[in-house]
């Protein structure tokens, strides 16, 4: 049951139950869609960009609890934040999740705060594409590409 | 043989008389295995069944004291290996009820079986402005051939749909049949639900209006005695690992005439009689359709998993899965939140579900640590999961070997989800 509480934090139930920022933005002016063909998981981010910077972030889709409470808090953590710094953030992130355990990422990064919940990911290797899809769906919204992501 | 073993045989076989599935457990290793430190409770039977010994030693055997290349050589290996694959041919026509062994081909399952039928049958007979009709109910491996025939020959795909409970709407089957369908493929046992469909009925009409019968069988040959020539099916195709046989045999049953008429599907070694630069004679039945060296320990293993299912006998298995799923309904329907997707008023072995407000991954990633192997997600059959407007299900499917205390074991793992999440 240890495993599984570290997987399932509260943390990340409430933000599951109760997700964040869980709307279209009325002055949107990126979108992504995101797609896990293996669990049919769906997800679509949206972004309001102000320059380089990301004023603000929502998304919609259907998921299990990771990958809901994953893009939860990642529109949290990226508001406010550069495209440079959100990218590095989720360098960050998937070095948690995936477990490499050396950084990479430079000393100037930013710091996972909230994010650390999902530390027990690491410990269920099918479940990081889960918690890495909002992630890898940002990414693509950041960079404006039309395509849909997948997961595979 | 050893003394204890004879004794621990004699036992076995009284075991069977009255289905004593503690003994039955003990013919298959894996069974004993512990999973973070649990005992394996294995509900992940409709994805692949376990093996049981005599199936595992089938397989060892060959390679130890049999391994050699069949219908090639004139020594004595070879001969010993192509009476041994033959064999398991012999048994798989008697497990189907075909008339023939020429009406047995081996494939590598039941999805390469529906590719062959598809691009060799297909591609000959059917041409612009025919229809398939498929189901509502498919699995992705019979549906997806049917699209890319339906390309290449500018056809139509029309899909007969389901009610509420998961049964096949027959109503609408017979609208929807017409002088151009040309092909109906449907499964006998839907892998998402559990849904024993109407086939021997489906077959009927179907060939009232002129169309040829596949029937999805992958499902069906683990839980069900089969006979091809009651059903009247043209063809009809199975996976060996999921009756208890190693992985990479499967096969497809087609009518000798059918079979005779149609085209090669691949060429190569075996399914040739000559060849010139000019020109290739094709072999005979069911070899022409068996070009290159098959899966030779497989196809001696299906043969041995059906000896074993023949020494336990399909009419008990089913009846001990039958018991398990009404157990496993009635326990189950019982935890609050709880929907089965899928109560067709015929069903085998195949329990889908939905907790209210927690989503299968979570269910499956739960259990797994609980030692409990159970399959979440769309089960290959994406349409089945939009009509009941879900992204994914739990699926536990039942086999034989397993219990009613393994049954208790899930509904107390769930009940631990529901407290997870609470």
């Amino acid at each position: 049951m240890s495993d599984l509480r570290d997987l399932y934090q509260e943390v990340i139930l409430d933000h599951y139950k109760k997700p964040r920022n869980f709307h279209e933005l009325s002055g949107g002016n990126r979108r992504s869609d995101g797609y896990n063909p293996l669990c049919g998981d769906r997800i679509s981010v949206f972004l309001e960009m102000e320059g380089d910077r990301v004023k603000d972030a929502g998304f919609l889709g259907t998921g299990c609890a990771i990958s809901t409470a994953s893009a939860s808090l990642m529109t949290e953590s990226v508001k406010g934040k550069t495209r440079e710094e959100a990218e590095a953030l989720f360098e960050k992130f998937h070095e948690l999740v995936a477990g490499s355990g050396e950084s990479k990422a430079g000393a100037g990064a930013p710091s996972l705060g909230k994010l650390e919940v999902f530390s027990g990911v690491r410990e269920f290797p099918v479940r990081v594409k889960c918690a890495s899809l909002a992630w890898h769906t940002l990414k693509s919204a950041l960079e404006d590409t039309a395509e849909t992501v997948s997961t595979e | 043989m050893t003394g204890p073993g004879v004794a621990s045989a004699g036992t076995r076989s009284a075991a069977r008389e009255r289905f004593d599935v503690d003994t039955i457990r003990e013919d298959f290793p894996i069974l004993r295995r512990t999973v973070y430190g649990r005992p394996l409770v294995y509900l992940d039977n409709a994805a692949t069944s376990q093996k049981p010994r005599s199936v595992i030693d089938a397989v060892t055997r060959y390679y130890e004291s049999e391994n050699s290349n069949i219908h090639r050589g004139v020594h004595y290996l070879s001969e010993l290996a192509t009476r041994e694959y033959e064999a398991g041919r012999g048994r798989v026509q008697r497990f189907l009820g075909a008339a023939s062994p020429s009406e047995i081909i081996f494939v590598r399952g039941t999805t390469e079986a529906i590719n062959l039928v598809a691009a060799s049958y297909g591609r000959s007979k059917v041409e612009a402005g025919d229809e398939i009709l498929i189901t509502w109910l498919e699995h992705h491996s019979n549906i997806v051939p049917w699209q890319l025939l339906c390309e290449q020959q500018r056809a139509r795909l029309v899909v007969v749909p389901i009610d509420d409970r998961g049964d096949l709407r027959m109503d609408e089957f017979d609208r929807l049949l017409s002088p151009r369908t040309k092909i109906v493929a449907v499964s006998h046992i839907s892998n998402a639900l559990g849904t024993i469909n109407p086939i021997e009925r489906i077959v009927r009409r179907a060939h009232e209006n002129g169309a040829v019968v596949l029937v999805d069988g992958a499902q069906a040959a683990p839980h069900i005695a089969i006979d091809v020539q009651k059903m009247d099916c043209d063809f009809y195709a199975i996976s060996g690992h999921k009756m208890y046989a190693p992985t990479g045999v499967g096969v497809l049953y087609g009518k000798e005439k059918l079979l005779e008429a149609m085209p090669p599907y691949q060429g190569g070694g075996d399914m040739i009689r000559s060849v010139s630069f000019e020109k290739a004679t094709y072999n005979s039945l069911p070899y022409k359709f068996e070009a290159g060296t098959p899966n030779v320990e497989a196809g001696i293993g299906i043969g041995a998993a059906i000896d074993y299912l023949d020494s336990i006998g399909l009419g008990r298995i089913a009846a001990h899965e039958q018991e398990l799923l009404d157990y496993a309904t009635r326990v189950l329907t019982d935890i609050s939140g709880l929907r089965v997707i899928g109560t067709a008023r015929e069903k085998a072995s195949v329990l889908s579900f939905v907790l209210e407000g927690i989503h299968p991954h979570d269910i499956g990633t739960i259990l797994d640590r609980e030692g409990i192997a159970i399959r979440t997600g769309h089960h290959c059959a994406q349409p089945v999961m939009e009509r009941f407007g879900v992204p994914a299900t739990a699926r536990a499917s039942f086999a034989f070997y397993n219990t009613k205390a393994e049954i208790d074991a899930l509904a107390a793992a769930l009940r631990k989800v529901i407290e997870v999440f609470r």
